[in-house]
């Protein structure tokens, strides 16, 4: 993995995305803000054509897993992007 | 049925010894520095999970099968929370490490300038909102045990005495806590044996609550199809959501979780590396994920199943047992119980942290005399105080307990105290993200907004009339009608529980952060601001635990540098000798944390030592009280040695000065022998000359008339020399002692030239040829004409004396510049060397190679004028030839005209 | 009676009354006036005697002395030493430097005679 000094353009990409996957870190809760309170605009209860609870569970525990997912990926990429570039740093 | 709770029993205090070995292994391992495998991410993670208490194991089927999906929004909170840790968490836990926060109050006192005050309301507050949760927990082991004990009668009690079981829960749970949680004194060192076992109790729960789901789905139901067709099919089927609890409910899961004194204990204290945050972020919602995946379906599953009445709330215990699965439901149970034990034993330990650092503690050193002088005694005191409150909290609740008689859903009683422990959120937020947030704002938020959840959410939930008379809710109190507790502000038909969230959140921000505008924050508060929301700007990067050893080096390494290296390596081996290690590097504990400390401070101060050590020890950061206290031992320090640097500067100067007098006096007296010698050799040198050749003429027989002419003559010139030199030391004797007096007169420039050129001619052997520039030289001006005119006769003289040239020739010339009038003296002779030049003006200075009869005063005698009348003379050197240039300030010419 | 001496003296009336008396004397008189080449001009006369002055331009007297008796040749060559200066401390630094006379000026003419007479003759 050892990047001689010969390479910066690609350093400098590698830390270009380093530092988006940082900003779709941060957005991530947003993400699931917006996501989880879809619910709000469903009808419910008395009203016209409520939303079926099989559906409804699907659509909550979607949501979850895919948060869970992004966050675990968005994690083992910084995490490798990390130790990528402590390898780059100790061996030039 | 007595057997299975008999049974039951048995299980329960097996699965405790369990844990009591677990978490004595543990604290077995960590004293031996063997913790590593006990600090992962995993134990971190599941050590979050006590956010899962008995309210959310039992509670949330119960919660589903009366508001649906509703409980869910407990879970998407904290899940929120931990995906969005880079938020919010990574700075908490960041803080927390770098300024040793023990608990939420000391959190939120630290900030705000390390106010008593704070910590005291918000352990107040923490207490009052807790404790009802704590009598939750007991009310729902015991809600499980009763179900074992038979089926329940109208009175609810059958089998089972509620009141005496309750009290075995919560006096095993004492001693579990009591045990645990105070073998160290220190809050901020991590409670090993805690954390495992709750990390344990974790696991055990979830498989519990898993396993009742994966029997229920695929056991009754008959897989997930089947399952989703029961649920559409049911009362459940459809999506009833009250849309601003949804919200609300969701927000306030998210603030409970930073906020609740459990949470910030496992969350921030117990952490033990930043990276477990990031870990835990994914992994702790999959956690609350997995908890909640079943909620609905058990929850479909048991109203289908039970019969009409049974309580909701123990479906996870009820239904596998109404199916014949005795280990299942006493599976299900030690989930529900672990969910129990861990919330109550970490809840208490945080709330005894609290309440035996801000309240007792206190009290203890104001009464006692002499505070905390004696550092073994206090630690005592400490210890006796945490054991103390954590009993008192434990007695609470199950007061608590007994005075509900398990009223309530536990739904309800879960959702007052998150809305309690809630409030904490503004302050803690503002705190860490705004510097102008301030102590009086911080602390009239929380009392407004504790004050409202009382009020329209505590009070109220023991039923109307209960506490507030039900006037109150009617027309309000005294029939003040915008202060109803359900309808502040006239604003009706909103949820009670969200009104009171809504309200007192609203409130108690608004009230924060005007207070925060208004006031102004003390100095400490101001640094202690800075420090924590600039809390990345100051702390080093996330570094993991140091294993003991290398903090031994680390120590060596800094006192080697501080005391020097012998001193050290003794200091360390006497250290490592009276601990019974053969080593040269002692374990860090306390008595030796204290002397290397003392030792150091003999050298650096105690404040700066302090932090050295602690920085070195606890990979903590320097707080704000340390390098204040540094700022201030330095300052004096300073003060001390610039004093001393005045002084000695002061000392040097006088020295210096000495020397420099010392070094003028020794060169007056060389100057003196030398101008003693000159004169003697200036005056012996003609005598000689005299005296051998009138003895020559006195006693020399046969001398020609010629020869007696000629010695006569050279008797006659070098007393002549004599006679001059003697005037001119005279005259320059007079005039350095300033005792010349001018004769200040009026005339013409060219008239004192014209005079001493006619005086110097007669004198002269006629050689040198005179030439005048007669350009500016008709000035007028007053001054010293007869001292002027003997200083031109002195360098028309020298001129003829010792230009040597072909055809020695003198020009004259006359310039009046802005200040000064010059009369230039140019000669065509041999330049004056460079290095005599400085010399010319000098007492009895002669360019060495010219022989002459000047005494070689003449220049040392005009500079003396010249700097009488206020100008001066100086030699220009030239190609060949030299230039004297005497010098008139203007105003003497200008004042003439 | 055809001594030689070297007279190194800058003043010229005072080499006047030296050559004066010496030759008088029955001396052969040679005189120099510039210090810097005095030792060349006394190792190239071989003089009998040196009269030597205490102040000359180029080189102080004391210096040409130490110089002259460092050459082998000029090591007990019988030098008088005339000052103006009159300092006690020149004529202690003259005894170091190896003098065999000094006198301070002025002298009467039979002193410097006779001092001229005991250095040839002891």
């Amino acid at each position: 993995m050892a990047r001689g000094p010969s390479s910066p353009v690609f350093l400098e990409r590698r830390s270009y995305r380093r530092r988006r996957m940082q900003d779709a870190q941060r957005l991530l809760p947003v993400l699931g803000l917006v996501l989880w309170m879809v619910p709000v605009l469903w009808p419910s209860g008395d009203e016209a054509a409520p939303v079926r609870m099989s559906d409804a569970i699907y659509y909550v525990f979607g949501v979850w897993c895919v948060l869970i997912g992004l966050s675990a990926w968005l994690w083992r990429g910084l995490q490798r992007g990390e130790d990528a570039l402590s390898e780059a740093a100790r061996d030039p | 049925m007595t057997a299975t709770l008999n049974l039951l029993v048995g299980v329960s205090l097996i699965y405790v010894a369990f844990l009591f070995a677990v978490a004595f292994a543990a604290e077995r391992a960590a004293v031996r520095g063997r913790s590593g495998w006990l600090r992962t991410p995993l134990v971190y993670t599941l050590s979050l999970s006590i956010y899962c208490t008995a309210w959310t194991f039992y509670g949330a089927v119960g919660y589903a099968a009366r508001s649906g999906m509703e409980y869910v929004t407990i879970y998407l909170g904290p899940s929120l929370v931990m995906i969005g840790w880079w938020w919010v968490l990574r700075k908490l836990v960041r803080i927390g490490r770098s300024q040793r926060v023990t608990s939420v109050a000391d959190l939120i006192s630290a900030r705000y300038g390390k106010s008593n005050t704070l910590a005291i309301v918000v352990t107040i507050m923490a207490v009052v909102g807790v404790t009802p949760y704590i009598a939750l927990q007991l009310q729902s082991v015991t809600l499980a045990l009763s179900i074992f004990s038979g089926p329940a009668d109208v009175d609810g009690n059958a089998g089972l005495n509620m009141q005496s079981a309750g009290f075995w829960v919560a006096a095993g749970l004492a001693l579990f806590t009591v045990l645990f949680g105070t073998r160290n004194l220190n809050a901020n060192e991590r409670h090993d044996g805690v954390v495992i076992a709750i990390a344990v109790e974790a696991v055990v729960k979830l498989v519990a609550l898993i396993a009742v789901g994966v029997f229920v789905v695929w056991g009754i139901a008959g897989g997930i199809g089947p399952m989703m067709a029961q649920i559409d099919a049911s009362d459940l089927g459809t999506w009833q959501v009250d849309r601003s609890r949804w919200a609300a409910l969701t927000v306030l899961s998210a603030a409970a979780f930073l906020c609740l004194p459990r949470m910030f204990q496992v969350l921030v204290v117990e952490n033990d590396d930043e990276r477990h945050v990031q870990i835990a972020s994914w992994a702790f919602p999959v956690y609350l994920m997995l908890m909640s995946l079943f909620v609905v379906p058990i929850a479909v599953v048991g109203l289908d199943l039970l019969p009409a009445g049974s309580n909701p709330d123990l479906f996870v215990v009820s239904v596998p047992l109404a199916q014949g699965q005795t280990g299942l439901a006493v599976l299900s149970f030690l989930g529900g119980f672990s969910s129990a034990t861990s919330m109550v034993i970490v809840a208490t330990l945080a709330l005894s942290t609290m309440v035996s650092n801000h309240v007792v503690m206190p009290i203890y050193l104001s009464v006692k005399p002499g505070g905390a002088s004696k550092s073994g005694d206090v630690r005592n005191v400490i210890l006796r105080a945490r054991r103390l409150s954590i009993l008192l909290i434990i007695a609470l609740g199950y007061l608590y307990y007994v005075l509900s008689g398990g009223s309530g859903a536990l739904a309800a009683i879960g959702l007052i105290s998150f809305a309690g422990v809630a409030q904490f959120l503004p302050a803690m937020l503002g705190g860490i993200f705004w510097r102008g947030a301030t102590r009086v704002g911080a602390l009239s938020g929380l009392c407004l907004g504790f004050a409202i959840w009382v009020y329209a959410s505590l009070l109220p939930s023991f039923g109307q009339g209960a506490v507030l008379p039900a006037s109150f809710f009617e027309v309000g109190p005294w029939g003040i009608g915008w202060l109803r507790p359900y309808a502040f502000f006239g604003i009706e038909g909103m949820d009670p529980t969200v009104h009171a969230v809504f309200w007192s959140l609203l409130l108690n921000t608004s009230v924060f952060v005007v207070g925060s505008l208004l006031s102004f924050p003390k100095p400490l508060e101001r640094l202690q601001g800075a420090q924590f929301v600039n809390v990345f700007d100051h702390s080093g990067q996330a570094r993991g635990w140091h294993a003991s050893v290398a903090a031994s080096e680390d120590l060596m390494i800094m006192a080697q540098r501080i005391l020097g290296a012998a001193e050290a390596q003794a200091l360390f081996r006497a250290a490592a000798l009276e601990q019974g290690m053969t080593g040269h590097l002692p374990e860090p504990n306390p008595a030796f944390l204290e002397r290397l400390e003392r030792e150091l401070s003999a050298s650096v101060g105690t404040a700066t030592a302090h932090a050295m050590v602690s920085q070195m020890v606890g990979a903590a950061s320097v707080s704000v009280e340390d390098l204040l206290a540094v700022a201030d031992e330095s300052a004096q320090m300073l003060e001390y040695s610039s004093q001393l640097e005045a002084k000695s500067t002061e000392l040097s100067r006088t020295a210096g000065q000495l020397r420099e007098a010392n070094d003028k006096l020794t060169q007056l007296s060389v100057q003196k022998d030398a101008f003693l010698g000159q004169i003697s050799h200036e005056l012996r040198t003609p005598m000689t000359s005299i005296r051998a050749f009138s003895e020559i003429l006195r006693d020399a027989e046969g001398l020609s008339v010629a020869e007696k002419t000629k010695y006569a003559s050279i008797i006659h010139v070098e007393a002549i020399r004599l006679t001059r030199l003697l005037d001119d030391l005279l005259d320059l004797s007079v005039m350095e002692n300033g005792q010349v007096s001018l004769n200040s007169a009026t005339g013409r420039l060219e008239a004192v030239l014209d005079h001493a050129l006619i005086t110097t001619q007669a004198s002269g052997d006629g050689r040198l040829r005179i030439v005048r520039h007669k350009t500016a030289a008709d000035t007028a001006l007053t001054t010293d004409m007869d001292r002027l005119g003997q200083v031109f006769i002195n360098l028309i003289t020298n001129a003829q004396k010792y230009c040597r040239a072909e055809a020695p020739q003198l020009e004259i010339s006359v310039r009046a510049e802005p200040h000064t009038l010059a009369v230039e003296f140019r000669d065509n002779g041999t330049p004056i060397p460079d290095a005599a030049r400085a010399l010319i003006f000098e007492k009895f200075a002669r360019a060495a190679e010219v022989e002459g009869s000047g005494a070689g005063l003449g220049l040392a005698i005009c500079r003396e004028i010249m700097a009488r009348l206020g100008g001066d003379i100086s030699h220009v050197p030239q190609a060949s030839g030299n230039l004297f240039v005497v010098k008139l300030p203007r105003e003497a010419a200008l004042a003439a005209q | 009676m055809d001594k030689h001496v070297l007279l190194v003296e800058d003043e010229v009336n005072i080499i006047e009354a030296m050559s004066f008396l010496l030759k008088r004397e029955g001396w052969r008189v040679d005189t120099h006036s510039d210090g810097a080449t005095a030792v060349s001009a006394i190792r190239d006369a071989r003089p009998d005697l040196v009269v030597l002055d205490y102040m000359l331009p180029g080189k102080s007297g004391i210096a040409i002395l130490t110089e002259l008796r460092a050459l082998p040749d000029f090591a007990t060559l019988p030098v008088l030493m005339l000052t103006a200066r009159g300092q006690s401390r020149d004529r202690e630094e003259a005894e170091r430097a190896g003098v065999n006379r000094f006198m301070t000026k002025p002298f009467s003419n039979t002193e410097v005679l006779n001092a001229v007479r005991d250095l040839v003759r002891g």
